[in-house]
């Protein structure tokens, strides 16, 4: 393994900024891997954690296939980190929305051009991604129709479900897209949570990338090899949503099977307690999205449910 | 004669978790004569940081009752479409840290905001104009200016000239601002001007009177003036879709920006425009000179700067010979 600060500049009163990437193995550019690049996606810097762990027993053993490299960038954002703030630290601007990056232009379009520079011709990009919504998600690969997405390659993650989803126009600036723009077969991976670190489900997504290597025949590696995944397009999803405003109070769990009129939650008044709206499932279905929040905000989608059961 | 009917309606009513409402509200102004009057609707504070158009939502109501009797039409007027963000000191919408203007034309079925910028939208559709007025963001100072998509620049910048802008810049389309209130109003034919002028969290009451006396001059046009309009000033017009017309200043290095040069000032190729220092080890870290001969149209008014930081625009000298002709 070497360890390469693949952008940086200097700070005035802070450290430098730097974006490090963990490199194992030679030769073609196989497989790029990236953490965060907000600075609450504590999760997605936690799953590359363990991720180049894994990869440098697996580069020890002499397991990594010759002729491929890859890469693992933990955290693109490291400022942003380190002060608990989303976005960028002074504009308040988001990384992933400013690729492919402009290397003459504003610091985060500087950032997004100085990564992607580093990153746009590997074969396999796969970025642990975060939903802008606070809640946990069934873990997923979700790939945008670009016409260039390749749903057979997604399956090779072993994840529950793979989720397609017709880009929007703001999506037209994130690394995703980008990657795949540029003929890297992009991959963004869901484990259940951002803010809070989950160790099965980093796990999990450890093992779908190391899964998804091994099917490749990028790296020698014996683990689960994971479930047959569903493919389901993102506009299939049902969106429970709240016809009220007020208190919280979640029965159901991410992952579990509900039943056709199942109370899956309640609002409540937060001062009185009084029941306002009894929240049920329209349809059997799988929780594929649990939003965790104590308030829900009128009109918020607290639960995405797929269609059907485990 | 006709008289001056004024109403404050709500234009989104939405519970909050704790015992508040979230409303949006607009001021409605309008001729009591007839039926088949023209609408011209004047919003602001998308991003709560930007309050340049408070003042010019308050002049224009304050002017048209002064000569009440030369309205003929309806005048609405939205001082506060992102509340939330005005009332804390907050850009985008607080709890939800989203930009309110990349989610247009939002979504009836859609959350909270979605729902909002929806209703937004309905709200405006059909208006003979809309003015949505921006005042950069804390971080740079601009003329008084408006800017058009390419996509709609043969209807809206002969409608712009009548602003009282000093610059109309017509630049590239691209696919992120397909989100913006101007582009869902725009491509559903709704003519609607953005407008850029000052700085974030402040009021500059001179380009407040410049607009405000624009608007009259747009309301003129429309027919829902019969009084005299202020005569306007010429804009320079940059059409500036392959993005030649714009040099970009920015930092080279991080450090603290101390401006030499005010906005709307001509600067010579080479001449000093800024320099950025270190406090700390009291050196000059680097001089801003201007790439060619121009005009600065935006400068840095928020000193800290890091690698990349906008510290200015210039507008190239050649734009102001092709105006001249």
């Amino acid at each position: 393994m070497t360890e390469e600060v693949i952008y940086s500049f200097k700070g005035l009163y802070r450290d430098d900024f730097r974006v490090k990437g963990y490199k194992f193995g030679e030769g073609e550019k196989s497989v790029c891997i990236l953490g965060s690049l907000r600075g609450n996606e504590y999760q997605q810097i936690y799953v590359c954690s363990l991720l180049i762990s894994e990869l440098k027993k697996i580069e020890a053993n002499g397991q990594l296939v010759k002729g491929h490299s890859i890469m693992v960038i933990p955290c693109g954002n490291p400022y942003s980190v380190n002060i608990k703030k989303r976005f960028w630290s002074i504009d308040n601007t988001d990384i992933n929305r400013m690729f492919p990056g402009y290397d003459l232009g504003e610091t985060t379009q500087r950032i997004a051009a100085g990564i992607f520079e580093n990153i746009k011709d590997y074969k396999y990009g796969i970025q642990f991604a975060s939903f802008y919504m606070p809640g946990y998600f069934v873990p997923q690969v979700r790939m945008m129709k670009t016409g260039n997405e390749n749903v057979e390659l997604a399956r090779q993650f072993g994840l529950p479900f793979v989720v397609l989803h017709k880009p929007r126009p703001f999506d037209t600036a994130t690394l995703n897209y980008n990657w795949q723009i540029w003929e890297t077969d992009a991959f963004s991976i869901y484990t259940s949570s951002t803010e809070k670190i989950d160790k099965i489900s980093a796990k999990q997504g450890v093992n779908a990338v190391l899964s998804f290597l091994s099917k490749e025949k990028i790296v020698e590696y014996h683990g689960f090899a994971g479930y047959k995944s569903r493919v389901v397009e993102s506009e299939k999803f049902l969106s429970i949503r709240a016809n009220e405003a007020g208190f919280l109070e979640s029965l159901v769990k991410v992952g579990d099977n509900v039943m056709k009129g199942q109370v899956l939650a309640y609002i409540t008044d937060p001062y009185t307690s009084e029941i306002l709206q009894t929240v049920k499932a329209s349809q059997d279905a799988i929780v594929a999205f649990e939003y965790d929040s104590p308030i829900a905000y009128k009109n918020t989608a607290l639960f995405k449910l797929i269609p059907g059961r485990w | 004669m006709s008289e001056l009917i004024e109403s404050v309606e709500d234009v989104v009513r939405i519970p909050l978790p704790v015992d508040e409402e979230y409303v949006i509200r607009k001021h409605r102004l309008k001729s009591s004569d007839g039926s088949g009057q023209k609408r011209i609707c004047i919003v602001t504070g998308i991003h709560g940081d930007e309050l340049e158009g408070q003042y010019v939502c308050f002049e224009l109501a304050r002017r048209i009752r002064e000569k009440a009797q030369c309205l003929s039409g309806i005048v609405d007027i939205y001082p506060a479409m992102n509340p939330f963000g005005i009332d804390s000191i907050t850009r985008g919408i607080p709890a939800f840290d989203l930009d309110m203007n990349r989610i247009f034309p939002g979504n009836m079925d859609g959350d909270m905001n979605e729902y909002m910028a929806s209703r937004i939208v309905d709200e405006l559709l059909g208006a003979d104009l809309v003015i949505d007025i921006h005042a950069s963001n804390i971080f740079l100072t601009e003329i008084p200016q408006i800017r058009i998509n390419e996509l709609n620049a043969d209807t809206l910048v002969p409608i712009a000239l009548h602003a009282n802008m000093d610059l109309i810049w017509v630049h590239g389309a691209s696919t992120v601002l397909e989100s913006t209130l101007a582009y869902a109003l725009n491509s559903r034919e709704t003519n609607t001007l953005v407008v850029e002028m000052g700085v974030g969290m402040r009021i500059t009451k001179e380009y407040g009177e410049q607009l405000t006396d624009g608007l009259f001059s747009l309301m003129k046009e429309l027919g829902i003036w019969t009084g005299e309009a202020p005569t306007v000033r010429k804009p320079i017009v940059a059409y500036d879709a392959e993005g030649e017309d714009v040099c970009y200043l920015n930092a080279p290095c991080s450090g603290i920006y101390i401006k030499e040069k005010h906005h709307g000032s001509k600067v010579k190729c080479d001449e000093i425009v800024g320099k950025i220092i270190n406090p700390l080890s009291g050196e000059v870290m680097a001089e801003i000179k201007a790439p060619e001969d121009g005009m600065i149209f935006t400068v840095r008014e928020y000193p800290v700067v890091e690698d990349g930081s906008l510290m200015g625009r210039i507008l190239r000298e050649k734009v102001f010979m092709e105006n001249l002709t």
